[in-house]
């Protein structure tokens, strides 16, 4: 009883010392609390695949109502603007290639006659295809104001409506907004970033400045050493999703479905999964220069294959496999679904027994190398 | 150091080279004998580059849906099968809503599309509606599903017209062309991007410990007892990750073509030119880092805040530029990554644009300018 009590002592000891190494510093302290919700506004903003403002140039051969029609409904939408009016289709090039223009919208001579003859006319789109995701939204933003465009007409002309109209409607985020899924997804990926070199560091700088061996000659045993290293890391990191949390619902006002406690239990193991990941760095890396590039080499692939801005299942198989080892991919499942569909424990297990089972590998294997080098 | 008066202009050069040559000599061993920065400048890159040119992609292919057929008319079961050939959608059918939106809660579907009981009824009558409903959650995704299925009903509501079963019902249809990317490949314009990051990390890693940890250590005050100078101090840290750096761009470059196939249809000297400023520019910001906090823990956390994130996020490789708010745009124009992009995107797939090009290699050599005048400065500074 004595020997758990003296263990937690010692740990919570610890963890205090940790804390004010790293908070004591105003730099340090900056830089551990400011930046994940500066990023959260900055990239809150940032990280969006919806498009508000898509420059295009019309190149109108027709000069008739029918044409104008359709392009006063581009520039009415409040997403287009219109660049230029080309005279010649020799003109396209130069524009599309100097980035003036994302778009050029080409309306043939025939136009107007081809669409009261009712044989159907066609309008050119041409794209700049340097970033084909970007495009490819516009030019389905150009299909949906044409599909209006012919509704209209259709309705002014007799024309009878299409055989089969799709009625669609999105869940969990009726509006298709790309904020909303990116946001939730970045508690967790704001939060690895700093959380994992945080820990990571620290074992190693102690380690580099010769105070780990000092720290080795007291009575703390390994276990209680990693803890006290663990907890500190998993303490800010809370602290930063929070931040982060409070950005995405006070500031951008993304209204939050789910339970809080639901939220914090997965957000803790996965930090738990993140620290150990850390620990496991830190006990390899000999410096702390060492540590950095490791932690690095761990958090880029993290960051970029967990699904935050590309789906995990346009991801080839192989690739796919070895996400399994990430928790951010487990952790923005779970804030997405937590924020946004309100999931439940019961809906996690698919995320949280991985998580575990990471936590519980790392740790264990940090827990073995450190007490391996301590003999 | 025998004659050691100063005003000997003629042998100042070749005393600086040599000094130059010693410091670098000096990295260059530590360099080598320090595992890990072999591993960024070489290893890093081409499994960076590999992973995320294989792993990341937009394009949507094989998306489950449920199809709910509720009763099998011919009409349901041919419009459905439209989505069974369909290499965009992996369909399952079902019978009835309940257990297709129990797929879509538990994420086994990405969209539900439902034939209505009296659909066919309604399609000969001319005004049939299928219902359909997409997980929201990624948005991107769920508006190019949208897509695909109206692209699939409409295609089967041409044939009924064909048929002349229906009457043709769309008097403007988009004929639409994606210049530089034919086939609408993801990886042509995230593989371009990707060499920015990978670049922006490496040069910016591989410098930011080096100052900050002879800082520490104490061994930068020793350094300043030696006839060595600041700009020296900064050329020997520079030039040996300079190369390892480079090394680390020519592997991404030759996997970008030969593994990848993103064709490089700009010149190979207007790439080589644009990324040895940009290179220079990344090692700039983390030298200056560096020297700026003069503490390892804060420097790499600087580090990795200043460059992989706002190159991740703000510099137009993923998200469009144009869209994003006045002040965040504002933000992008400080950013190196921004400018490099633009040129890397262009000289791949478009080709010797010189309308972009040389704007933005004009910035990227001012920013490379500057970047090296403020070094000089923070570490002269220092020296006091």
């Amino acid at each position: 009883m004595n020997s758990v009590l003296g263990a937690l002592l010692r740990i919570l000891a610890l963890t205090r010392k940790e804390l004010l190494a790293v908070l004591k510093d105003p730099r340090s302290r900056m830089s551990l609390l400011i930046p994940p919700v500066v990023q959260a506004l900055i990239f809150g903003y940032a990280a969006t695949y919806d498009l508000n403002h898509v420059t295009y140039a019309a190149l109108d051969q027709d000069h008739s109502a029918a044409s104008r029609q359709l392009l006063a409904g581009l520039d009415g939408s409040g997403v287009f603007e219109r660049v230029a009016n080309l005279q010649r289709a020799s003109d396209v090039g130069s524009l599309i290639d100097a980035r003036q223009a994302l778009l050029i919208v080409q309306i043939d001579s025939q136009f107007e006659r081809h669409l009261l003859s009712g044989r159907g006319a066609d309008v050119q789109l041409i794209a700049d295809g340097r970033n084909s995701n970007t495009a490819g939204t516009a030019m389905g933003y150009v299909t949906s104001i044409v599909q209006q465009f012919n509704a209209d007409w259709g309705h002014d002309h007799g024309f009878s409506p299409p055989p089969v109209q799709i009625v669609a409607r999105a869940w969990y985020n009726p509006n298709l907004e790309t904020r909303w899924f990116m946001i939730p997804g970045m508690i967790g990926t704001l939060t690895l970033i700093q959380t994992l070199m945080l820990t990571a560091m620290s074992v190693a700088r102690e380690r580099e400045q010769g105070t780990f061996d000092q720290l080795l000659v007291t009575p703390f045993r390994p276990f209680e050493i990693m803890a006290g290293k663990a907890l500190p890391s998993m303490i800010v990191g809370t602290i930063q999703a929070t931040g982060v949390l409070l950005v995405a619902q006070l500031w951008f006002r993304i209204p939050f479905a789910g339970s809080y406690s639901t939220l914090y239990v997965g957000l803790l193991m996965f930090l738990l999964a993140a620290v150990g990941i850390g620990l496991l760095v830190s006990a390899v890396a000999a410096t702390m220069q060492q540590a950095m590039l490791y932690s690095m080499l761990l958090i880029m692939p993290f960051s970029l294959l967990s699904g935050l801005t590309t789906p995990l299942s346009s991801m080839p198989r192989a690739v796919q496999y070895l996400t399994t080892i990430n928790p951010l991919r487990y952790a923005i499942d779970i804030t997405r679904r937590v924020y946004l569909e309100g999931a439940g424990l019961d809906l996690l297990g698919s995320d949280l027994w991985p998580l575990a089972l990471l936590a519980a590998l790392t740790l264990t294997a940090a827990a073995w190398m450190f007490s391996n080098r301590m003999q | 150091m025998k004659s050691a008066a100063p005003n000997l202009s003629s042998n100042a050069w070749p005393r600086k080279l040599r000094r130059i040559r010693a410091l670098v000599l000096k990295e260059w061993h530590q360099v080598v004998r320090d595992p890990s920065s072999i591993a960024i400048g070489a290893v890093l890159p081409l499994i960076l580059i590999l992973l995320f040119g294989y792993g990341l992609s937009l394009d949507v292919k094989n998306v489950p849906i449920a199809v709910v057929i509720e009763h099998p008319a011919s009409e349901a079961l041919e419009l459905a099968a439209g989505f069974q050939l369909s290499p965009y959608f992996h369909p399952t059918m079902m019978r009835s809503m309940p257990p297709a939106q129990q797929m879509l809660l538990e994420h086994q579907v990405d969209g539900i599309l439902r034939i209505p009981a009296d659909f066919a009824r309604h399609v000969a009558a001319g005004d049939a509606e299928v219902q359909l409903v997409v997980h929201g959650g990624d948005a991107n995704r769920a508006r190019i599903i949208e897509g695909y299925v109206q692209g699939i009903v409409g295609v089967w509501s041409a044939r009924l017209a064909a048929q002349g079963l229906a009457t043709p019902s769309s008097p403007v249809s988009v004929q639409s062309r994606l210049w530089f990317n034919e086939a609408n490949d993801s990886s042509y314009f995230l593989v371009p991007g990707l060499l920015v990051l990978v670049i922006t990390l490496i040069g910016a890693l591989l410098t930011s410990m080096v100052m900050a940890r002879e800082w520490e250590r104490g061994t930068l005050e020793s350094l300043f007892v030696t006839p060595v100078r600041s700009d020296e101090i900064l050329l020997g840290k520079t030039l040996p990750y300079f190369a390892l750096a480079t090394f680390g761009f020519v592997l991404c470059v030759l996997s970008a073509k030969f593994l990848f196939h993103v064709p490089l249809r700009g010149s190979l000297w207007v790439l080589l030119a644009a990324s040895t400023l940009y290179v220079l520019i990344a090692l700039g910001i983390g030298l200056l880092i560096s020297s700026w906090v003069k503490n390892q823990l804060v420097a790499s956390q600087l580090t990795l805040l200043a460059t992989f994130m706002p190159a991740f996020m703000l510099s137009g490789f993923l998200f469009d530029l144009r869209s994003m708010p006045t002040v965040v745009r504002l933000i992008t124009y400080a950013l190196p990554a921004r400018y490099y992009v633009a040129l890397l995107q262009s000289v791949f797939l478009a080709g010797n644009v010189w309308s972009v090009i040389v704007p933005n290699t004009l910035v990227l050599a001012a920013m490379a300018a500057v970047l090296a005048l403020v070094s000089g400065i923070v570490t002269r500074k220092t020296l006091e």
